[in-house]
């Protein structure tokens, strides 16, 4: 099909679990890739050395400094893409790969990891450990749909990615510690439990009513905080959750 | 329709045609009886529901897969049982394909978000298959219902047989035939603070909302409103699982929830506005703008 859009999956630092998750959409992705979307790059999916141009790059892992490779590529990434996605915790945050100090074989010497957004600007945050495949499909979906959909189409792909290009905007560094900076020190939680269920080492449990965070588990991904209602809460897209719902099914049919 | 009262289909005053599950019930049993009818037709395997906790009216989200287990948790308690954080669990430790949820309406926005932005929610979005909102003008923590039954109502909490918000007082009714009333006016400073900022009164959200507000004692208010949820209600009321009034002819009817939805809904959202300037040129969190 001639208006695919073209996505590329550039791996940095990360455990490919990412890339599992996008592969999880089974039947799905394979619709994706049918009508939606050409793969352009990706390590493991498409036989190409360099990072072409592209419109839509799903960048996983974090950026090791010392890898003077991984440096290059992610700066050449911003150059040839027009929306630069942080797929995963590691991205996003840095995840694990921020208790890293170095020592390990056989490159002792590669001891510090970034987010991307330390380095380069990224425009999408898809948060959590490893990242949700269906969250990785909708933003596929509203990806093409902002690029070559109608203006209606439009419109809705820029209302729903709207939160998501905030988390990018509000910084690079998460902790289970945002539900109490963020939400309840703010006085804004009122216990619902979506943390403690988006936490994938189920390092929060809930006490009367509140989170209660293990910070020496919490691997620092992300998903608690992005997955808050009182961290956003947008009435211009979740109420339609019927009907967008429909479209995403009815598109990957 | 949309407004306060959000979009629905379909709104009626309604009972469980159940004797059993109307002597346990906090109005008419709407709750228990759709989640009993769902979990015997198949429409799901189990429902995250607010049980019996460690302490007396402490509650507690857990999956019942059986009538029996659905049966220990009618009732309302006053405090916050963290429903959501059960969801992901249902569909891995249970194993459960097709998921009910009963919860208050700031749930019901969580379950949805988690539908369109399901981050830490792997496979779960498309296994909601019946999320029940409850109407809810404000909640409180197990430590403040406390203090309201055994420090102003001077009961203990274990000799405690039902609580109810009605009538603008809340009331606390005794295992031994006691009743006290509180008005709302004591109540209302232990309120949660997270409650301050909602924007939802009757659980504009959920497939089906119920509560006693706008139908007599002994019935509930309910609002059908996805395409869903009207599947699931025609069936049961085929099935003969519920009495049914118009609400049109039910007193006090809309009108009374249309104005306490709309109290609600302008007192927040001036708080929401108040918070923006709560500071000197500084202001708290607003969740409807962003994550920032």
């Amino acid at each position: 099909m001639a208006d695919k859009i073209t996505v590329g999956h550039v791996h940095m630092s990360g455990c490919t679990g990412c890339l599992v998750s996008l592969a999880d959409n089974y039947g799905g992705l394979l619709t994706i890739l049918d009508k939606y979307a050409d793969l352009v790059y990706g390590l493991t999916l498409a036989d190409v050395r360099h990072i072409p141009k592209m419109d839509v790059a799903l960048v996983e892992g974090s950026v090791c400094i010392q890898d003077k490779i991984s440096v290059q590529e992610i700066k050449e990434t911003r150059e040839k893409a027009a929306i630069v996605v942080a797929v995963g915790g590691c991205a996003c945050y840095g995840n694990i790969t921020r208790f890293t100090r170095g020592g390990q074989q056989n490159q002792p010497q590669h001891e510090s990891y970034l987010p991307v957004g330390d380095l380069i600007k990224v425009d999408v945050y898809i948060p959590g450990c490893a990242p949700c495949p269906q969250l990785i499909r909708n933003v596929c979906v509203m990806a093409y749909l902002l690029l070559k959909g109608n203006k209606d189409q439009q419109e809705l792909a820029k209302k729903y990615l709207t939160p998501l290009m905030q988390l990018a905007d509000r910084g690079t560094e998460a902790c289970g510690c945002d539900l109490m900076y963020d939400v309840v020190n703010q006085g804004l939680c009122m216990g619902c439990g979506s943390c403690a269920a988006a936490c994938p080492v189920r390092a929060i449990t809930h006490e009367y009513g509140k989170p209660n965070v293990n910070r020496e588990m919490c691997i620092k991904c992300g998903a608690c905080y992005a997955q808050c209602p009182r961290a956003f809460f947008n009435f211009d897209v979740i109420p339609e959750f019927e009907g967008i719902m429909d479209a995403i099914d009815a598109a990957l049919k | 329709m949309a407004g306060e009262l959000g979009k629905y289909k379909l709104c009626v005053s309604a009972r469980s045609s159940d004797k059993a599950i109307l002597r346990k019930a906090q109005d008419g049993g709407i709750v228990t009886q759709l989640f009993k009818f769902a979990l015997e037709e198949g429409i799901i395997d189990g429902a995250i529901v607010a049980g019996p906790g460690d302490e007396p009216w402490r509650p507690r989200p857990f999956i019942a897969t059986t009538v029996e287990e659905l049966m220990t948790a009618s009732g309302t308690k006053y405090n916050i049982s963290p429903q959501v954080s059960w969801i992901k669990e249902a569909t891995r430790s249970y194993g459960l394909d097709k998921i009910g949820i009963v919860g208050t309406p700031c749930q019901m926005q969580a379950v949805r978000k988690g539908q369109l932005y399901p981050v830490g929610l792997r496979d779960v979005p498309d296994k909601i298959k019946l999320a029940i909102g409850i109407f809810c003008m404000e909640n409180f923590s197990y430590q403040s219902v406390k203090q309201l039954v055994e420090d102003h109502a001077a009961m203990k909490l274990d000799a405690v047989k039902k609580m109810e918000i009605g009538k603008g007082k809340f009331w606390v009714y005794g295992q031994r035939g006691q009743v006290v009333q509180l008005p709302l006016k004591v109540t209302h400073k232990y309120e949660q603070p997270g409650c301050h900022v909602c924007l939802d009164y009757v659980a504009n959200l959920a497939d089906v909302s119920t509560g006693s507000v706008g139908s007599p004692d002994g019935w509930s208010t309910v609002f059908v409103r996805t395409k869903n949820g009207d599947d699931i209600w025609s069936k049961a009321i085929a099935a003969g699982c519920f009495e049914t009034k118009p609400i049109e002819q039910v007193k006090p009817g809309l009108e009374l929830v249309t104005k306490l939805a709309t109290e609600k809904i302008s007192k927040n959202q001036k708080t929401v506005e108040e918070r923006a300037k709560f500071g000197v040129n500084k202001g708290l969190r607003n969740p409807y703008l962003g994550p920032k």
